[in-house]
């Protein structure tokens, strides 16, 4: 592959230039004119309560107010899986800060002191605050009628419980697999919520124009998600597909947040209402934390059989996710780690039960990781439990169970190609694993290490479909319009790249920008990982196209041997003339003269498209075996060299290091950059970030004075990434995703390092140093 | 009531007719069109709406309006020279230090400040400057690493456009 002269390349960001000189517009950066309109929403005091009467008549008399709307002009549902969430609140509230009603006004002071006066009459009910009070006998039920809401194929609502999805796994018989074991060991490990904290708050600006067309422009990972379920919630309006177009700057940070639908649904609603006025909605910071998703809370119970010469037979896992008041997006969490609860091993006798769980809590929903991080965590932290128990080296107990290609997976099917080997003996080596960091005897401090493995597949619908268009410019420069956006991991850098390989167009030339939905051709959605695999796919076909469309053109004007005709250097070539050679530029738009001074051929425009057509979500709903959910797993693992103060339990990091599997790093500068990122991403979560709710299930920590994320000072010493590179046989160049995979391992390699160091095993999240320095005053006594 | 006020904003004297209560991020946003301090918490915690008054880096949230009459404010739209970035720009850029970019002109502008007085920082040092501005993507050390190679390396980020795609 050492002929690629544009992948694998650490190319300098395409977006570089705006975001550094200020030139990138956010959501907030636009200017909508005089006409803008602001609205305000008023929000539920309870976790839980009917509504029984909303008396806007003040706020309506406030000069200046617009309109004041209600869930009574909006009684309508959506949701990207699952319909179950609404516009504004019907009948009853089910957390804390949901949008009961929206004043609009001509200023955001005017819309604040309005919203103050609507007045909302509730009836108390009793929150549902734990999954153990939502799973108890004669629950109170947060959704009554769940067994009728819409839902994609692959969801089993449990009717009349407080349970949305259940997802199960059968492979093999666990009951043998546990009977032939040696040694049998169950434990429950427990994660909290987190919230992604993207330094920019949600936003969204809707117009619906005199024509009946409605704009949205929005902070999104998901602009035609957003379309299409604007189209569907407010089709009793009278509007279509055809009517909505959403355009979206860029975004602030995403990490799942600004995926699907949730707080945007207000803007594309409260337009409807001002005809021809734009109406703009921003998330303050601590609507960020409680009004769009968060990261679900997990008891994970978990229980492995285990043979003397560390072969597992069996793993049962017991997922009970608090999955919060509405779940339309969060269910899909719960589904994709159940199909994936046994980590990157090879394990015959597997049994899998991962619960989607109504709570009074803020709706739960994608978080870079995706439901992975959360049982990693317990599940890592069970197989260095079990490695010890059975007298084997953690890491030579991965080693021997690692998933290799071409293993059954949970749900049937082959374990796609997979460097974790070498993932795993890189790690170790690089963490200097065996070796002791010997600290001062008269030091309070001691180190340990730690090491995990990870994987993670994409979590799709099985036709999340991709597609590109490429168009030239005069100058042979050239355009590539897609769907994907740019959240912050350089994939319109890696889009260029890849144009750039095919068509031999220096990445200079290439520009790629933020989509229109109705200029740019459709992507799914800017999650899963896939963005690199999928749309890197359809990108290279379009390229591919165009190079089809040069060739048809000079074969068919200039009667050149198609067969010998090649790309280089922005020239079209042929092997069995060395002395052509026509620049791009002079008839990629225009065409090519002939003698007679009419022209042959025309602009050259390529498109491509990308769907996993071999992807299934149909299986037996007793045993998930049957379809193909997910497209691969990338796989991997991580080691930390961990510091601890025996006083303080304060924690300090020396070293980790991440080795990952990307088939092919397209840019490995930019892959580094995700691992760096989500490294210290995913430290936090282990060792501070900590998402507190009162007895009345308010938050109790929404903004970073209180809810603390990672500053400059706050990261590890040293990160070492080591990128594997084992192709993806559907991948471009062999590529396959990461963003989301770096952040996972990070809180099992710490909770292993404090057992390595210390003896003390900590089966909760976040492990802070209050927590560690309690521990060992406990183990102490 | 509203009240003149009048100040340097990026070397141009700007008049603007404003609240007493209104904060200087939203003037600046809203009434001067300068949108490169960003808003991302309100209340001082993530640095992203940082400006330079008077040369010190400033949260333009937590700041009222009035209080920067006859003083100079500068955003990274003041930081160009003869349309060129800065070395420290180019640097940033050279190095991908930024993902989303968010938190970038914040970034920029408290390392411009530390860059005044120090002209060689160690780790320690451009840590603390830059400890004030939240960053979610990055995990930082890229950022610092565009500081440090600046600093080492001066001649080459020169006041001249990042021209190579591919990093040397």
């Amino acid at each position: 592959m050492s002929s690629l002269k544009f992948v694998g390349q650490d190319a300098i960001r395409i977006d570089g230039k705006a975001k550094v000189s200020g030139a990138a517009q956010y959501v907030d950066d636009l200017e909508f004119g005089p006409g803008l309109l602001f609205a305000e929403i008023v929000e539920s005091p309870f976790a839980h309560a009917e509504i029984l009467k909303i008396d806007t008549s003040k706020a309506e008399r406030v000069p200046g107010v617009i309109k004041v709307v209600t869930g009574k002009d909006f009684p309508f549902s959506f949701g990207l899986y699952l319909q179950d969430r609404y516009v504004f609140a019907q009948d009853r509230v089910r957390f804390v800060g949901e949008q009961v009603a929206a004043v609009i006004a001509i200023d955001i002071v005017t819309a604040k002191r309005a919203a103050k006066l609507v007045t909302v009459t509730y009836k108390e009910l009793t929150p549902v605050l734990t999954v153990e009070d939502a799973l108890k006998e004669h629950p109170l039920l947060l959704h009554p009628n769940l067994k009728n809401y819409k839902r994609v194929p692959w969801f089993f609502p449990q009717a009349d419980t407080n349970i949305a999805h259940l997802r199960k796994v059968r492979k093999g018989n666990t009951d043998d697999g546990l009977n032939n074991a040696d040694l049998v060991f169950e434990d429950t490990y427990t994660v909290p919520r987190y919230a992604h904290c993207a330094i920019e708050t949600h936003g969204a600006v809707g117009l619906y124009d005199l024509t009946g067309r409605l704009t949205v422009w929005a902070a999104s990972q998901s602009p035609f998600t957003q379309r299409n379920l604007f189209a569907e919630a407010l089709a009793p309006l009278g509007l279509t597909h055809n009517d909505v177009r959403v355009i979206a700057p860029f975004v602030g940070g995403g990490f799942g947040g600004k995926a699907g639908v949730s707080m945007e649904i207000l803007a594309a609603a409260l337009a409807t209402t001002v005809r021809g006025n734009p109406v703009k909605i921003i998330w303050s910071r601590a609507q960020e934390f409680y009004n769009t998703y968060q990261r679900q809370g997990l008891v994970a119970k978990t229980k492995i059989g285990v043979k003397k010469d560390g072969t597992i037979t069996a793993l049962e896992q017991t997922l009970y996710w608090d999955a919060g008041a509405y779940v339309e997006y969060g269910a899909n969490v719960v589904n994709a780690a159940g199909l994936s609860a046994t980590g990157p091993y090879r394990i015959p006798n597997v049994k899998i039960d991962s619960y989607c769980i109504y709570t009074n809590l803020p709706p739960g929903g994608p978080y870079r990781g995706f439901g992975y991080s959360e049982f990693l965590f317990g599940l890592e932290s069970h197989i260095n439990e079990t490695a010890k128990r059975i007298g084997l080296d953690p890491v030579e107990f991965r080693r021997r169970n690692a998933i290799q290609e071409g293993d059954i997976l949970n749900y049937g099917g082959h374990m796609n190609p997979s460097g974790l080997r070498e993932c795993i003996d890189k790690a170790a080596e690089a963490i200097g694993w065996g070796k002791r960091v010997e600290n001062a005897t008269e030091s309070t401090k001691v180190t340990g290490k730690g090491f995990a493995c990870f994987w993670k597949a994409p979590a799709m619908p099985p036709n999340a479909a991709s597609s590109a268009f490429i168009k030239f410019n005069e100058d042979g420069s050239l355009n590539i319009l897609i769907s994907a956006m740019e959240i912050g991991q350089g994939l319109l850098t890696v889009m260029a790249q890849i144009a750039a390989e095919v068509l031999t167009v220096p990445i200079s030339k290439i520009r790629v920008e933020v989509p229109d939905t109705d200029r740019n051709p459709y992507e799914w959605q800017t999650v899963a990982s896939h963005i690199t695999w999928g749309t890197g796919n359809a990108v290279k076909k379009a390229a591919e196209d165009c190079r089809e469309q040069i060739f048809d053109l000079v074969e068919h004007a200039l009667g050149k041997k198609r067969e010998d005709l090649y790309l280089e250097g922005e020239h079209v070539c042929s092997r069995s003339d060395p002395t052509f050679k026509k620049p791009l530029r002079e008839f990629v738009i225009n065409g090519l003269m002939m003698s007679d001074g009419t022209f042959r051929g025309g602009p050259i425009m390529g498109r491509g498209m990308f769907m996993p057509e071999f992807a299934s979500a149909l299986s037996d709903p007793e045993t998930s075996q049957g379809g193909k959910p997910n497209v691969h797993y990338t796989v991997g693992a991580a080691a930390v060299e961990l510091e601890i103060d025996r006083e303080t339990g304060r924690m300090r990091i020396p070293k980790v290091v991440l080795a990952v599997d990307v088939g092919k790093a397209i840019n490995p500068d930019l892959v580094r950059g995700q691992v760096v990122g989500g490294i210290v991403q995913g430290i936090a979560t282990v060792l501070y970030e900590d998402m507190r709710f009162n007895e009345k299930g308010r938050l109790l920590n929404p903004n970073f004075t209180d809810y603390k994320i990672p500053t400059s000072m706050d990261i590890p010493d040293e990160i070492i990434s080591i990128l594997v590179e084992v192709p993806q046989p559907d991948g471009p160049y062999g590529a396959r995703g990461v963003g989301e995979h770096t952040m996972i391992p990070a809180a099992p390699i710490i909770a292993n390092a404090i057992e390595d160091a210390l003896g003390i095993r900590i089966k909760s999240m976040p492990i802070t140093a209050e927590k560690v320095a309690l521990e060992i005053l406990r183990a102490k006594k | 009531m509203k009240r003149k006020l009048s100040f340097l904003l990026n070397r141009r004297q700007v008049h603007v007719e404003v609240e007493p209560q209104e904060i200087l991020l939203d003037v600046l946003r809203d009434r001067l069109g300068i949108k490169t301090p960003k808003c991302g918490c309100d209340r001082g915690d993530c640095g992203s709406c940082s400006v330079l008054i008077d040369g010190k880096t400033v949260r333009s949230c937590m700041v009222l309006a009035m209080e920067v009459a006859g003083l100079a404010v500068t955003t990274i739209e003041g930081l160009l020279e003869n349309d060129h970035l800065t070395p420290l720009q180019e640097s940033f850029i050279h190095h991908n230090s930024f993902q989303c970019g968010f938190c970038a002109p914040g970034i920029i502008l408290s390392a411009t400040e530390l860059l005044e007085h120090n002209t060689h920082p160690n780790d320690d040092e451009i840590k603390e400057a830059i400890s004030g501005n939240l960053c979610r993507c990055t995990g930082y050390q890229p950022i610092i690493d565009a500081i440090k190679d600046l600093t080492s390396h001066p001649e080459s980020f020169n006041r001249t456009d990042v021209k190579k795609e591919v990093k040397s």
